[in-house]
């Protein structure tokens, strides 16, 4: 128990952050003695070490000052518990049931700063011996930046907890150590709810027929890998071409092999494969080569005798450019105080330029155009490569069945489209969030994130065409660091069902089982699941003649783009040519479509692009993003959310989002109501009246960052006086007239 | 029947759609006879000629000049591409190459436009055959250059409303609530004798005297005293203008001035200080004691002075065209977004806006303000109108913020004649800058900001940009009250009020959500701040410019109504249940009607 009494608080020099000096404090308020304060834990989740009292500054409080509390580690969160009761008001629409606004999961830890005196210093772990700092500034991976005080706990605590989130949040720790492999010891399970339509996990041999099926696909599911004996890297059911042998499963590991990824509806498909480097010529290459060509050949025959491929990495940045970029990107939004932030304002737009993060998601989107425009337009067979082939590749077939399938618009259809690619198709989730610390970061790289952003792009482009949110994103975006979740925890389907059956001997309940992030009731109340969906959403008109027949006008409308087909087929630098082997293998005709080209890659879609838009905009067929500067945006709820400066009070896209959710409501209860009254031969049941949800006042980052006080003061911007360098005579010859004043 | 599409990039004036559904066969009859001509409108010249359409190339077609606009409509071309260019937005006609260039179109005509685009045309190269469309051009495009009338004089045009009505000056000083005990209302310059570019009514502190008036006029820049614009219904504040002290190099004090301004303090009770915002910055005020100007030195006892640092029309005037260079034709690609920051107009808007913010924060609190820069018609007019926009939400309504342009722009003489240069040749006149199209901007920041708080729409933006420079009506025409009452702008002239208010739903905001007493404080960083492509892009095909949402929205309010009416008739005829009976086909989920949300704008 500590006290603090009104000499309790030791002075400490200003530092470069001063929201609050501890004289301002008024210490006499608070009470003499106190009590340290737990969060409510969860299942498995067990205290570490806790200190009070601790400063937390508060940022988005006019009122300068920070919030005395307990802070607290645990083998989940890094969590702050303010000694003051919290006030009814607090109770939020979108709290998150695992954890609170004052709360760290250890896997959202991004970076931590110590504040010595005036200097802030990044703490890489290992080196904190006995100085510990008088500050902790912790930057979080869904871009919220806490600040500590320790200056208030005694020595031994202050170093104690110091000591204790640094080694819990940064230094290396083995898989078992996350917290997700506790909680699922301990936690009942949770009854599944079955949503309809659920999301479809693609670990049955059923799911994968039935993705085929939908599709209209014409290959074959493959079982060979149920026990991963053909490739850990595999899932353990998946799609091939009909015409590659079994025999040619089983070599080279499964790289190579032909992945299949969606049907386009005139019948050809898209692939994807791990590829071979190959260094350099010798037997094995060369065994590896005509092992491709036959490959190519089978992917060719499943339509058309057609195929492209494309090696990402030859024009897509690597995954060490994409973390590289976004490192720069996200300091943006990590602001420290309101200097700092207005100062980086004057050069906003410049600094979003140069962290080239915008261009790497045009980059993505624009790749993912090229392969739709292969698919739609001159109904070519795709084959992506490259060479994990569960990073990129994801990233462009996922895009691609974004643009071109309605149904993976639709909020189930998303994340099975994230199953099927993502947690199915291998992608190392936890080698490229490096949840576990691993010192070597070279894996690390937020590849999902890239793809959520792409997303998001589609999204704000083009509304009416999802059925999810923004918010829907951006939680997604924050799920990823949240280590409940089986579904962002492994590498591979082999990776994951080897760390479950392996832990389990010791307990009865058999293989250990993670819930996965979709069971959305786990983190957010019905209510607050509501904003996952798009108001702007128009569900597509159920047509007389059956679902069958709303492919039909696609297909006129594919064929109605402008007849380049033998005029601009193919590209330079962009898809390979064939070796010349494959080339005889292959009908000539085809390939010499698209062997020479004149234009270049950006030119042909930009071409593809413009007939797309001459045609009516259909939201529930295909759809193609805007790649010009001024199209591409940042996305402004999931970066600008927790800064105070750039909320806007009252405002935000969100006033009008609120409003068509709510008039969504009341003509659903409406047409409920006319159903009970048609159904009902007795009229007598009163209409229900229209409910109008509470205007209450939004602002910009809502659901997130609440903001307890309605500020009334308005965001000046600072600095402004170093803000225009305007050059030349311009700004001397300041009359504006340039005429002599009349009257003097 | 071939109906023609028009791509959104064609059609200049909104209000002109009858062209949609122009068919071909009466073209064959008589050239483009079916074109719009407004009452009072008069061809003056047809002709064949190949428009070079940076977008889709060379494009064959037939124009049509009249006393009004530039109307061009392609023959051969699939989809049709037409255009339609009211003549007072041209700022300048050039001919390209010469009777010997070579090269296909290399001939021709170069039109430069008000609105952001340019215009070439070619023609072919035998005979002069430019000489008459170019000499007609420009003596129509430039009527006062040219002794001619501008086109709002000859317009015939009858509305239902008469956008003269719309603001009177008594009226809105009373809404107000002025007169009051501290300030009067009076009419002192009813014949513009004390200040030829301010209003005739002025609202002054109710302890100065007339005479007060006109020795203060002596010691501010082309006499325009501080007056009244706006007054806090509750703390009385008020926010005043005018232009800057004329202290020159020797720091001239005048006492008159000092204690004008002490009584404006005093006229609101309790503050001890008045704010005095100059709109420039510091070095420019400095600078401007050069040439007799200056600003409020320590002499002024109980006011502060902070500049808000925003630049001249001049430099206003260069970052357009900085900004037109990459928007216009093509979207520079390669570094967007350093170029856009390049051009500053961005951060201009900034300024002006955080500018604003600071005055409505200023006088929110209770505390009066004065707002000035050199002459108090441009940088001013934009602190008070937007700081009066976050302040009143009477402004943000379609009426109020017709108020708001007539009040402080156009009778506070914003020198919309010379800002614009309606009819002049002179397109590199140091006197044109884009002042009003940057408050115009500013004001749609806000609306972005805040969905729901204005009445009016982008399209009421856009319209009022068009406007500006039609030269169709009289409105934004001359530089001042006096000058529009000279030349009886008012009877011989329609207003563009007129247009808008006979057909106010097209300028609604179905988001608007009424809500008096609130103050909006915009957010003036960059982050937020965005380039208003329905604006600047606009002629660009590839960018698409409707915003679903309030299409969706509208489509929703249609459906809620149809199931109210249907749940009635059920209700009344009390035991009909048969759903499939009435009226309307029955959707099976309130959301599948709305499918095409395509609406060219």
């Amino acid at each position: 128990m500590l006290s603090l009494g009104s000499g309790g608080g030791k002075p400490v020099k200003p530092s470069f952050v001063s929201y609050v000096t501890p004289e301002e404090i008024k210490s006499t308020e608070r009470e003499t003695s106190r009590k340290e304060k737990h969060p409510d834990l969860l299942p498995g989740e067990v205290v570490f070490c806790s200190t009070n009292p601790v400063l937390k500054y508060t940022q988005d409080d006019v009122s300068q000052r920070g919030i005395f509390g307990t802070l607290v580690c645990t083998n989940f969160r890094i969590a702050f518990v303010s000694d003051e009761a919290p006030s009814e008001e607090q109770a939020q629409l979108f709290k998150n049931k695992l954890y609170g606004e004052n709360d760290i999961p250890l896997t959202c830890v991004d970076h931590i700063y110590g504040g010595y005196d005036e200097k802030k210093k990044l703490i890489t772990g290992g080196l904190v011996r006995n100085k510990y700092p008088s500050k902790i500034i912790i930057h979080c991976k869904d871009l919220r930046v806490f600040q500590f005080s320790l200056t208030y706990a005694k020595e031994e605590e202050a170093k104690k907890i110091f000591q204790g989130i640094i080694h819990h949040s940064l230094e290396p720790k083995s898989l078992k150590c996350i917290f997700a492999f506790s909680y699922c010891e301990k936690a009942t399970a949770t009854p599944e709810i079955h949503r309809t339509p659920r999301t479809v996990m693609f670990d049955t041999v059923e799911d994968w027929t039935q993705e085929m099926k939908r599709t209209k696909g014409n290959c074959k599911v493959v079982s060979a890998n149920e026990n991963f004996s053909l490739s850990q890297k595999l899932p353990q059911f998946f799609i091939m071409p009909t015409a590659v042998l079994d025999e040619d499963m089983t070599k080279f590991e499964g790289k190579g092999l032909p992945i299949w990824c969606w049907s386009h509806h005139s019948g050809c498909a898209l692939f994807k494969t791990a590829s071979l480097p190959l260094m350099q010529e010798d037997g094995y290459s060369q065994a590896y080569k005509i092992y491709m060509e036959r490959m190519l050949n089978a992917v060719a025959q499943t339509h058309l005798y057609s195929v492209k491929t494309e090696e990402l990495s030859d024009t897509l940045p690597t995954i060490q450019d994409i973390q590289q970029s976004y490192s720069r990107f996200k300091q943006f939004f990590l602001i420290d105080n309101t200097t700092e932030f207005w100062l980086s304002d004057m050069k906003w737009f410049s600094s979003l330029e140069n962290s080239g993060w915008l261009d790497i998601i045009r980059q993505c989107l624009q790749k993912a155009v090229e392969v739709v425009e292969c698919l739609e337009k001159e109904n070519t067979n795709v084959l992506i490569m490259e060479e994990a082939g569960s990073d990129l590749c994801c990233v462009i077939s996922s895009l691609v069945q974004l643009m071109l399938d309605p149904y993976c618009r639709t909020l189930a259809g998303f994340q099975s489209l994230v199953q099927k690619e993502w947690v199915a198709g291998g992608h190392s989730f936890l080698d490229r969030c490096n949840h576990v610390h691993q010192k070597d970061k070279e894996f690390q790289s937020p590849v999902f994130l890239l793809f959520l952003e792409c997303v998001w792009q589609l999204l704000q482009q083009h509304g009416p065409a999802f059925q999810f949110s923004e918010t829907y994103l951006t939680v997604l975006s924050d799920s990823v660091h949240v280590p409940v979740f089986g579904t962002f925890l492994f590498n591979s389907p082999y990776h994951r069902a080897t760390v479950m059956k392996n832990d389990s001997p010791q307990t009865q309940r058999g293989p250990l089982n993670c819930p996965e992030v979709w069971d959305w009731s786990l983190q957010f109340e019905r209510k607050a699941q509501d904003l996952f969906t798009n108001p702007l959403y128009a569900e597509k008109p159920k047509q007389d003649k059956g679902a069958r027949r709303t492919y039909r006008p696609k297909h006129q409308r594919q064929l109605s783009l402008p007849s380049s087909a033998f005029k601009t087929p193919p590209k330079k630098g962009f898809f390979k040519e064939e070796t010349d082997s494959l080339k005889k293998m292959l009908r000539v005709k085809r390939i010499s479509r698209w062997l020479h080209s004149p234009d270049s890659a950006q030119a042909s879609t930009r071409e593809f692009y413009e007939a797309w838009q001459r045609k009516p905009l259909d939201y529930h067929s295909l759809i193609l993003p805007c790649l010009d500067g001024p199209a591409m945006r940042v996305w402004m709820q999931r970066y600008l959310r927790w800064i105070h400066e750039v909320q806007i009070f009252g405002g935000g896209a969100i006033t009008v989002m609120s409003k068509l959710a709510d008039l969504v409501g009341e003509v659903q209860e409406l047409r409920r109501e006319l159903e009970r009254q048609a159904c009902r031969a007795d009229s007598n049941h009163q209409r229900a009246a229209a409910s109008h949800r509470s205007s209450v006042r939004l602002s910009s980052s809502f659901p997130f960052a609440t903001s307890r006080v309605w500020s009334f003061k308005p965001a000046i911007p600072t600095s402004l006086l170093q803000s225009l360098m305007i050059t030349g005579g311009l700004a001397d010859q300041d009359d504006e007239d340039g005429e002599t004043l009349g009257v003097v | 029947m071939a109906s023609a599409s028009i791509p959104a990039y064609s059609s200049n004036a909104l209000e002109n759609s009858s062209t949609k559904n122009a068919s071909r066969e009466s073209l064959k009859m008589e050239p483009l006879s079916d074109m719009p001509l407004l009452p009072g409108e008069e061809r003056v010249i047809d002709k064949d000629i190949i428009y070079i359409c940076p977008f889709s190339g060379a494009v064959k077609g037939k124009v049509v000049i009249t006393n009004y606009r530039l109307y061009f409509r392609s023959v051969e071309a699939e989809p049709v591409v037409t255009f339609d260019v009211p003549l007072g937005t041209i700022s300048r006609v050039e001919k390209m190459g010469g009777a010997s260039s070579r090269g296909e179109n290399s001939y021709g005509l170069d039109i430069t436009c008000k609105d952001m685009r340019n215009l070439r045309f070619a023609l072919k190269q035998e005979g002069h055959s430019r000489r008459d469309i170019f000499d007609i051009l420009f003596r129509h495009a430039f009527p006062l250059s040219h002794g001619l009338q501008l086109f709002a004089f000859l317009s015939q045009e009858k509305f239902e409303e008469n956008g003269w009505n719309v603001y009177n000056p008594m009226q809105e000083f009373r809404r107000q609530g002025l007169p009051n005990d501290s300030w009067r209302i009076t009419f002192l310059n009813e014949n513009y004798e004390l200040c030829d570019t301010y209003p005739a009514l002025l609202a002054v502190p109710f302890k100065a005297s007339d005479e007060d008036l006109r020795k203060v006029a002596t010691f501010r820049s082309r006499g325009r005293i501080p007056v009244l614009s706006w007054i806090h219904p509750e703390k009385q504040a008020v926010i005043t203008r005018c232009s800057q002290p004329l202290v020159g190099m020797s720091g001239k004090r005048n006492r008159d001035d000092e204690r004008y301004l002490d009584l404006i303090r005093e006229a609101n009770g309790g503050t001890s200080k008045l704010t005095i915002f100059d709109a420039r910055p510091n070095v420019n005020a400095v600078a401007n004691k050069a040439t007799g100007g200056g600003y409020e030195g320590e002499d002024y006892q109980n006011a502060e002075l902070v500049f808000l640092d925003i630049h001249n029309i001049h430099v206003m005037r260069e970052s357009l065209k900085k900004l037109k260079d990459i928007v216009y034709p093509h979207v520079e690609e390669a570094h967007w977004l350093s170029s856009l920051e390049s051009t500053h107009w961005l951060e201009h808007v900034k300024l002006v806006l955080a500018g604003a913010i600071q005055v409505a924060d200023k006088v929110s609190s209770g505390q009066s303000v004065l707002v000035h820069c050199s002459d108090g018609w441009d940088r001013t007019a934009q602190l008070t109108s937007l700081s009066m926009l976050m302040l009143d939400s009477f402004y943000r309504t379609l009426h109020g913020f017709q108020v708001l342009l007539q009040k402080e722009w156009l009778g506070f003489g914003h020198k919309f004649g010379s800002r614009i240069g309606h009819g002049d040749k002179n397109h590199a006149d140091a006197d044109r800058s884009p002042i009003f199209l940057q408050f115009i901007d500013c004001v749609w920041q806000m609306t972005k900001q805040f969905p729901t708080a204005f009445e009016f729409n982008d399209r009421l933006l856009l319209t009022v940009l068009d406007h500006l420079y039609s030269c169709r009506f009289g409105t934004f025409l001359y530089n001042c009250e006096s000058a529009r009452d000279a030349n009886e702008v008012k009877t011989k002239t329609v207003s563009l009020w007129s247009l808008v208010n006979s057909d106010r739903s097209s300028y609604i905001n179905p988001f608007y959500t009424m809500e008096s007493s609130r103050v909006l404080y915009p957010v003036a960083s960059m982050r937020h701040l965005e380039l208003w492509v329905g604006y600047y892009i606009r002629w660009n095909p590839r960018i698409r410019h409707q915003s679903p949402v309030e299409q969706r929205y509208r489509e929703l309010l249609a459906l809620k109504d149809q199931y109210l009416k249907k749940l009635e008739e059920l209700q009344l005829s009390g035991s009909a249940p048969r759903l499939s009976n009435s009226t309307a086909p029955s959707p099976a989920s309130p959301t599948q009607r709305v499918t095409h949300m395509h609406t060219p704008f």
